[in-house]
């Protein structure tokens, strides 16, 4: 059984920057990490819109920044998974984990979001074949090859601009007839000739032996079916929260992020939720930062409260 | 004291198919962030399998041919060979205690 003062379960962006804050008010500080520190980040290769960087930034390296800065103060990083979060009667935490049970004053839950799956025949079977959710992992493996990305908002297009620097060609499949990103990014995709595009179009199917091959589309408007050659096919649409540890706990929206004050309180008290994990996050690095460092204050003026 | 050696298409038949132990081959290349985060741990189990593991990496940007040979298509990809066979293979990052277990079960 170890105790700490703050607990912070997730080490993407969110987590990290509490930790800074945490750990600099000279609270015991652990951060829980069970895959990539920087989450969402860590596979992006260029970071544009983070203040400070107007030549943009990687992703894993800022990342890593975010880590050694928190370490700098004190926090202490551990590489593993949180597998359940209980109240105790004495108002604290209790955290089952890979490093053992940890019990903690005050807990922020930063855990973040995963991506979305389409969920159709094929996709599970051809995942690391051509079935890919990290352009920066795996674009380079189809160079001069015929490519597709499914999706229409941010990620969709900055991915997509990234795979386009290997591939020959890059349809973008949207499900609509318009798309969400951002409008720089839309031109950047316009103005690029390799990409094509496919309207109001599902993939129903991913095929392929040990490799993917092609792909089953069905036009939702006119429910036309074809088949698109390719080799690969990037996921981007969009992300399901991680909130299996709030089960119980935390009120949450429809969507499964956690209901949060301004001050990303939760209904539980000294329980708090920073990120895209809470509901309405502008789900961007800088304003996950934002959440966590407000989260981390937050919970400071709740420890001291208590008088501990 | 960590030890994981570069392989390259041209030493993979010395070191890997004709190795007495066996031999874990950590794909990589400097643009994939997750392979950087592998990177550390697979230097941590290089350590705990000193002896009876040799431990190699291999840049896929500037080695074409064995990836392609094996058909990597994603990174981080691990394989495990034994006699100069493939006997395992673990594609995307995973964390220490996973690999671990893939490892034996590989050689087991």
């Amino acid at each position: 059984m170890t105790d700490v003062d703050i607990a912070i379960v997730g080490g993407g962006g969110a987590g990290l920057t509490a930790a800074i804050y945490a750990s600099r008010a000279r609270r015991s500080t652990v951060v829980f990490e069970r895959k990539i520190t920087g989450g969402q980040i860590a596979t992006t290769d260029l970071v544009e819109n983070f203040p400070g960087f107007p030549e943009g930034v990687n992703g894993f390296d800022l990342a890593q920044l975010f880590v050694r800065q928190a370490e700098k103060f004190g926090t202490q990083m551990v590489y593993e998974d949180v597998t359940s979060l209980e109240r105790e009667p004495d108002g604290r935490f209790r955290l089952a984990t890979g490093a053992g049970t940890f019990r903690a004053r005050a807990v922020i839950v930063t855990a973040g979001a995963d991506y979305n799956r389409l969920d159709v025949p094929g996709e599970a079977e051809l995942t690391g074949r051509g079935v890919s959710w990290c352009a920066t992992c795996d674009a380079a493996f189809f160079r001069d090859q015929d490519v597709a990305v499914v999706g229409g908002g941010d990620s969709a297009l900055d991915e997509g601009l990234f795979v386009a620097r290997y591939a020959r060609k890059v349809t973008i499949i949207h499900r609509r007839d318009s798309l969400r990103a951002s409008q720089i990014l839309q031109e950047r995709v316009r103005a690029n000739p390799r990409f094509a595009f496919v309207w109001n179009t599902v993939v129903e199917r991913i095929n392929g032996t040990d490799q993917v091959e092609s792909l089953d589309l069905r036009n939702v408007t006119t429910g036309e079916r074809s088949s698109l050659p390719v080799s690969a096919i990037f996921i981007f649409i969009g992300q399901t929260p991680n909130n299996g540890l709030l089960r119980g706990l935390v009120e949450t929206d429809p969507g499964g992020h956690a209901l949060v004050d301004l001050d990303m309180r939760t209904n539980v008290p000294g329980l708090f939720v920073a990120g895209d994990l809470r509901a309405q996050a502008a789900r961007q690095l800088i304003a996950a930062s934002g959440d966590g460092s407000t989260a981390a204050i937050a919970a400071e003026h709740y420890l001291d409260q208590l008088g501990d | 004291m960590a030890d994981v050696r570069e392989l390259t298409d041209a030493t993979f038949e010395t070191d890997v198919v004709k190795s007495d132990l066996p031999v874990l081959v950590d794909f990589w290349a400097p643009w994939c962030g997750p392979c950087r985060m592998v990177a550390p741990i697979v230097g941590e189990l290089s350590e705990e399998y000193a002896g009876k593991v040799n431990f190699f990496k291999m840049n896929t940007d500037e080695n074409p041919q064995v990836p392609t040979k094996f058909g990597i298509r994603s990174i981080p990809t691990l394989l495990i060979f034994k006699g100069g066979d493939l006997k395992g293979t673990v594609v995307g990052f995973r964390p220490k205690g996973d690999l671990k277990k893939r490892i034996d079960e590989a050689l087991a």
